[in-house]
């Protein structure tokens, strides 16, 4: 395999957790923190970033051991690697700060059962290269903070009129509490998915107008 | 025979030595990783959370150039413990620069909407009110419950809460209340529109812990300011 193509291959599998597979708009998976964690950027951000690097790590650790251990008790090592990783998030969190961990509460153990890291190691780190799981890693945990950081930022600003913590309307802007409630959560990853959906539709439409015109005028490259 | 029966799926023989070492060793690795982060982030977590103590304890009663802390006996007499003591019933005395105390700070925690909430008040003996307030851990319902935490005017209500004592010294004159509007006078809390049952948390563990605490306060008072002075 040529050097481009290679490089080519590493840059898709990076960029395809971002976009085309999103774990969240896309693959539906980890909807428990999604709806949970999204009431402000500064917790949406956090979550995003721990799942981010148990993620990496794990696929890191799997991959590099995938050929020593047995299938019959791969799901159990799996299961284990992931909870070591989400132990030592918890721990940096809290020895980070005190405030976000207290925020994320129960949350950050939650990551262990969260199905895009199991999701990941089974599909795709147990069967790859240490190289490409780490880009595969660092791929759909980025996609997973930017969708959490997207709803985060819709929930806060909309729930609570401010980004970050910081105030962005004043004091008379009367906040649509719903928002950061969870059925705020839900609302706006409805219409999150509406507006993927939406693009995803119009793309395979122009794809199928643009074959039908290929076809006809007979400019199909071959 | 051959034809009713399935083709036997393809697994290849392990011994079961083989399973334990991978699983084994695998838990090896996990122990290995978790230990050496909790032996890391041990010192940096504890020194957190008391730097955290600390500046709450601060900001509940001003002007504390130093605290020191306390624990009552089987007979009731506040004896002072190391601040780093596993005792969980702790009060702390806060002292200003010439050794006068300025407060004592009490911990007090309670149920909450969705879980425990943990806070600390202070209360001067001077004029025989609480004078501050600080949640140390809620996790209420962001924007409605954890006003608690961050409204103004709930807050205000903890800048002077009435918790004098009546002649006997062991009961407080008028329990303290929560009145939805404003407060009519200085026992009464007000609650926070929406967060009733937030509000009514905070003001029931603050009631409890008064109740107990200021007159083992007051019977003590002599000990904790002789203390300042050693």
């Amino acid at each position: 395999m040529s050097e481009e193509r290679i490089q080519s291959e590493k840059m898709e599998i990076f960029l395809k957790g971002l976009w085309k597979d999103n774990p969240v708009f896309v693959m539906l998976l980890g909807m428990c923190p999604v709806l949970a964690v999204t009431n402000s950027v500064i917790n949406a951000v956090v979550m995003g970033v721990a799942t981010l690097a148990v993620l990496t790590l794990s696929n890191l650790l799997i991959s590099s051991l995938r050929k020593l251990i047995p299938g019959q008790v791969r799901i159990a090592t799996y299961i284990l690697i992931i909870a070591t990783f989400v132990t030592v998030a918890d721990y940096a969190i809290k020895a980070a700060s005190l405030e976000v961990h207290k925020a994320l509460g129960a949350f950050i153990s939650l990551i262990v059962v969260n199905c895009i890291i199991l999701g990941r190691a089974e599909a795709f780190a147990s069967k790859n290269s240490i190289g490409k799981s780490v880009l595969d890693g660092l791929g759909m945990g980025l996609g997973f903070t930017l969708a959490l950081l997207l709803l985060g930022s819709v929930r806060e600003i909309l729930g609570n009129g401010s980004f970050a913590g910081i105030d962005l309307f004043g004091p008379n802007f009367q906040p649509l509490t719903l928002m950061i409630l969870p059925g705020g959560a839900f609302f706006v990853l409805g219409s999150y998915l509406l507006l993927f959906n939406w693009f995803k539709h119009r793309k395979e439409k122009e794809q199928r107008e643009l074959e039908a015109v290929t076809f006809y005028t007979g400019e199909a490259t071959r | 025979m051959s034809e009713t029966t399935q083709a036997p799926v393809e697994t290849p023989q392990i011994n079961s030595s083989r399973l334990l070492m991978a699983m084994g060793s695998v838990g090896f690795i996990a122990g290995i990783l978790i230990v050496f982060t909790f032996q890391f982030t041990l010192p940096i977590i504890k020194a957190n959370e008391k730097a955290y103590l600390d500046q709450s304890i601060f900001e509940v009663v001003p002007n504390t150039a130093y605290k020191k802390v306390f624990t009552p006996d089987k007979n009731g007499v506040l004896t002072p413990i190391a601040e780093d003591s596993e005792e969980p019933y702790k009060i702390f005395a806060c002292y200003d620069k010439e050794h006068k105390l300025t407060g004592v700070v009490v911990e007090a925690s309670g149920q909450g909407f969705q879980d425990v909430i943990r806070l600390i008040y202070g209360y001067d003996p001077q004029k025989q009110a609480v004078i501050g307030m600080k949640v140390l851990q809620s996790t209420e319902t962001p924007g409605l419950g954890d006003k608690i935490i961050t409204d103004a005017k709930f807050l205000s209500n903890f800048a002077h809460l009435d918790v004098s004592l009546d002649e006997s010294g062991e009961r407080l004159k008028a329990p303290i209340t929560l009145i939805k509007g404003p407060r009519e006078n200085d026992h009464q809390i007000s609650a926070i529109t929406g967060a009733t049952i937030s509000s009514r948390a905070v003001t029931r563990m603050i009631a409890r812990s008064t109740a107990i605490n200021i007159p083992l306060i007051y019977k003590n008072l002599k000990v904790l300011e002789e203390a300042g002075n050693e």
